[in-house]
């Protein structure tokens, strides 16, 4: 059975299955779930140039700039002579320099100025102010379970049919106040846009990309089993595929310890001393900046399916994850003070739909004395544990299994509201009890 | 709880006294707010038992139930409510000044300015707790749909006439209490506990008496013992000696003295009705006023110590001085007052039961963007709150210790001045991370350039000043910090963009099911499901 399993064949069949549905389907709407690194961009780029050379022009509705801009600069490597339309803001540097050298892309802040052209990107914030058009045939929403109902009300105007794309893992949308008052409501507005969609329209079809190309062999099963349980998802990647190998040997400390297993086992957890601590944790905070000044120094070289040679594991194929702000402000002080530059340190929500070969994380419940529905939340973890495409290390304070057993989730179950499963709770005590057979215990 | 938060309470601990998180007042309040203490029987959700209710501390009005599961005696209970709201909320609906409200012209599709009018003051309740104000919204839910005898003579039991109508202006109190910086409705202990941080958890703050206790401990006393014996001492009849703030009744009144007075009254009643002649009946009245006289003074005897302590507590904050923004976000109170005033004018039906899915987006979007309004103006009054937010690195101040001239490069250069600021703070401060300070109230931007070191070996940021300095080639006096100035800088923006217009509820898009039909006028009873039937 595993070895019939044949990865490109079956992201190929949903891929096609889902292009169908959009190109000569009958329904106002599509929704794709995809798991970490299925290829979910690939997916849009590609359904946005067959319907515009099927003559039908689209608007493409992402979540942030930067996602705007990704997409654009996929769309005219694949095809040079599209025409694209980039609205955008009118703040200062409202898009990616690298935009100007593309002959076919334009840009400009009013949507009256991109019609007629083949596909017109923006964000949904932005699309939010365009008004009085003739509402387009097609649409396309990236990231749509990161948006929230209420951005996609004020958007939906504008189009007739529309694909939405996203993964359901990830970090739900947020309100920075409180939404209880509509908990339960079809269209609560701080739900997520698919929640919304679908319980006004279960009717229509919901796709799978059933692979994903990021995580390495070793990941996938862990993430699939611990954050997508009823919709599991396989890795693209055999074990043997992708290896990790550095040229300096270990000088024996937990940093390069760590490393070694992770390097060996694709995942690694440095376990200091438990502790009760400030959320800057001073001790975990160096240790995540030694751990990355040591994946330097050691030259790694990481060998994977994408090409023959190993790619030299440079800081900007590193990343650094953490759950405030803060700490990812301390991360970057530390780091400063090692020397290291170039290497991305930022929130589990910024980190959402990007990519790097060795992800280090500090454990969003490390050092703390309570797991509150923030630190719990499904979605940080799942982000924090899926961004790699050789290995992930974690740093963390001992004791969170039972700070985990001493906080059982007691949020208000709120009628007329779908159960996220598996809760947060669940999912933390999956990927710990995985983590503690790959542990390096450390006193730094 | 942010960090200076928590170094207030642990403060707060050590001292055995509550510690400043203010050090001015962040909430209007009017001269003549409208204290409301109720409270409710138990087991029976929204039967209110009494209330004192008033403008004037030492001649509250007392509202009391003496048979809370009598509806028509609730109802009395409420018409006396509305008696006393709707007087006060009256009051501030005639007294009006011209305002300006840009309005999209039907015609034209134009933004038009609009005169119109504007109270010049506005109502304000104040609850003793949260709990308080959930009662409020609860009343609000229950009393706005009812039907009096004028609407409906046929239907049963009809409401008094004014009923529905303080049901729509609680309701209303109850919204806005949502809004975040709102001071239409306001708990009390979340006011105090805004400014003043206890030694103990944020759960035993919502006990007024205890959190006065902290905040204002006897002479000679700590806080952390006042507080306790605030929430545990009982007299000789094992009756708190301050009652709960409401609207929730202690356990031990509600067993000992409150069901037998009213098991008395109920008892009296039978009595008074089987009466045989009227001389038996004078006699049996007699009984009967004796018992609810007694009720009357129970409920009097719980609520008045809360009366006190709101007033108290009234008196506490008023010795701090206003912020400067809270009258602007008061002004936004008596916009939405002045609103509701004249739905209520143009005989609209009352609120919905539920909002429609663009009225639900335009609140939360209002109330989100009032928070990030809060925020900023709390910090750019507050020096203490300020400090809380240079403390977590959103903001810093310093002293400029260098400016240099600098020109954009472009056809036509404008000012672009280089300030270096001297600072012990430790912002987050990223490439060209933009930053803001107060120019006369109005925020300046600057980007930041670089760190430099100083020869003292302490921080130096560099900033680069980007707007706000005139259209000329020099910059306006006094628009760039000179040497010696000392700034704040900020990293968040001081004022809030508005969000895109949402279309009306009548174009609800096919993804939020379409536009609402014709709300229920009466609420229709659930489907029966398959669960009903176990």
């Amino acid at each position: 059975m595993t070895t019939a399993f044949d990865p490109a064949a079956a992201a190929g069949r949903a891929t096609d299955a889902i292009l169908d549905d959009t190109l000569h389907g009958t329904h106002r709407g599509i929704v794709v779930d995809s798991p970490p690194g299925a290829g979910k961009s690939t997916l849009v780029v590609r359904a946005a140039l067959e319907l515009a050379s099927a003559g039908r022009p689209l608007m493409v509705i992402a979540q942030t700039n930067a996602q705007v801009d990704d997409l654009v600069l996929r769309l005219a490597e694949k095809n040079g002579e599209l025409p694209v339309g980039r609205l955008h803001s009118s703040d200062p540097d409202p898009y990616d320099k690298a935009l100007d050298d593309l002959p076919n892309v334009r840009k400009s802040t009013k949507a009256g100025d991109l019609a007629g052209l083949d596909v017109v990107i923006s964000t949904a914030a932005k699309w939010a102010h365009v008004k009085g058009v003739e509402p387009w045939r097609h649409a396309i929403v990236d990231e749509a379970y990161q948006m929230r109902s209420d951005a996609l009300l004020a958007v939906a105007g504008l189009f007739e049919r529309a694909l939405f794309v996203g993964d359901p893992g990830q970090l739900d949308p947020f309100a920075i106040v409180g939404s209880e008052q509509w908990a339960g409501l079809s269209y609560d507005p701080s739900a997520s846009a698919v929640t919304t969609l679908l319980a006004h329209n279960p009717e229509l079809p919901q796709h799978r990309l059933p692979v994903s190309w990021r995580l390495p062999a070793s990941a996938a099963p862990l993430v699939s089993d611990a954050f997508y349980p009823y919709t599991p998802f396989r890795s693209g990647t055999g074990h043997g595929d992708r290896r990790l190998k550095f040229a300096v040997a270990s000088d024996g400390s937990g940093p390069d310890r760590v490393i070694d297993e992770a390097a060996e086992a694709g995942w690694g957890l440095l376990e200091l001393p438990a502790r009760h601590t400030p959320r800057t944790d001073p001790e975990a905070v160096r240790a995540v900046a030694q751990v990355v000044r040591r994946l330097l120094d050691r030259g790694g070289a990481a060998t994977s399916e994408r090409a023959d040679e190993p790619a030299a594991l440079t800081a900007d194929r590193i990343a650094v994850g953490t759950a405030h702000r803060d700490q990812a402000a301390a991360v970057r002080a530390a780091l400063a003070d090692l020397g290291v530059a170039d290497v991305t340190v930022d929130t589990a929500n910024r980190l959402q739909g990007r990519e790097f070969d060795v992800t280090v994380v500090l454990h969003p419940l490390s050092g703390r004395p309570d797991a509150t529905a923030f630190h719990l939340e499904t979605g940080r973890l799942c982000v924090l544990a899926s961004r790699h495409r050789h290995a992930c290390i974690v740093v963390c304070r001992a004791g969170v299994t039972e700070l985990l057993d001493d906080h059982p989730s007691t949020e208000p179950v709120q009628l007329g509201v779908t159960v996220k499963f598996p809760d947060g709770w669940e999912a933390n005590h999956a990927v710990l009890s995985h983590l503690a057979e790959h542990r390096v215990l450390w006193r730094p | 709880m942010s960090l200076i938060a928590t170094l207030a309470r642990l403060e707060a601990v050590e001292s055995g006294r509550a510690q400043p998180l203010a050090t001015v007042r962040h909430r209007h309040l009017t001269e003549r707010p409208l204290v409301f203490v109720p409270l409710t029987t138990a087991g029976e959700a929204g039967a209110p038992l009494g209330a004192l209710v008033g403008t004037d501390r030492d001649a509250p009005r007392l509202l009391f139930v003496p048979q809370p599961r009598d509806r028509d005696l609730r109802f009395a209970f409420l018409a006396e409510l509305a008696d006393v709201v709707l007087p006060y909320v009256d009051t501030y609906a005639d007294a009006v000044e011209a305002a300006e409200r840009s309005e999209t012209d039907p015609e034209t599709g134009k933004r038009v300015k609009v005169e119109v009018e504007l109270c010049a003051d506005a109502p304000q309740l104040i609850l003793p707790s949260r709990a308080g104000v959930e009662f409020v919204r609860l009343l609000g839910r229950s009393t706005r749909f009812r039907r009096t005898a004028e609407q409906e003579p046929e239907a049963p039991h009809p409401a008094p006439p004014r009923v529905p109508l303080l049901g729509r202006w609680l309701t209303h109190f109850g919204e806005r209490a949502r809004v975040p910086g709102s001071a239409l409705l306001l708990a009390l202990t979340d006011v105090l506990s805004r400014h003043w941080a206890t030694g103990q958890s944020s759960l035993e703050d919502q006990h007024l008496g205890a959190l006065l206790a902290w905040i204002d401990p006897p002479e000679g006393a700590s806080g952390a013992a006042a507080a306790l014996r605030a929430e545990l001492r009982r007299d000789a009849r094992g009756q708190l000696v301050c009652p709960p703030a409401g609207p929730a009744t202690d356990p031990a009144f509600d067993n000992k003295l409150l069901a037998p007075a009213i098991e008395r009254y109920d008892r009296a009643r039978t009595a008074l009705a089987a009466a045989e002649d009227g001389l038996q009946a004078d006699d049996r009245l007699g009984e009967l006023t004796a018992a609810e006289r007694e009720i009357r003074a129970l409920v009097e005897q719980v609520t008045r110590p809360t009366w006190d302590a709101v007033w108290r507590g009234l008196d506490l904050l008023r010795t701090l001085p206003e912020g400067t923004h809270a009258a602007d976000r008061w002004t936004r109170d008596r916009w939405s007052f002045t609103g509701h005033r004249d739905r209520i004018t143009a005989g609209e039906p009352p609120q919905p039961r539920r909002d429609d899915a663009v009225t639900a987006a335009n609140k939360l979007a209002t109330r989100e963007r009032e928070q990030a309004r809060l925020d900023a103006q709390e910090a750019l009054d507050d020096p203490l709150v300020m400090a809380g937010r240079r403390l977590v690195g959103e903001a810093f101040a310093g002293e400029v210790t260098d400016v240099v001239m600098a020109y954009s490069e472009s056809k036509r250069p404008s000012p672009r001045p280089l300030v270096t600021v001297r600072t012990d703070d430790r912002p987050h401060l990223g490439e060209r991370t933009k930053v803001y300070r107060s120019l006369g109230g109005k925020p300046q931007a600057a980007e930041f350039v670089g760190y430099e070191e100083s020869s003292e070996g302490d921080g130096l940021v560099v900033l680069r000043i980007v707007d706000k300095m005139g259209r000329g080639k020099e910059p306006e006096t006094g628009s760039v910090p000179e040497k010696g100035d000392l700034l704040c800088f900020t990293l968040f923006e001081h004022e809030q963009r508005g969000g895109a217009k949402l279309p009306d509820p009548e174009e609800t898009p096919w993804t939020h099911g379409g536009p609402p039909g014709e709300p229920d006028a009466v609420p229709q009873p659930d489907p029966v499901t398959e669960e009903d039937m176990l």
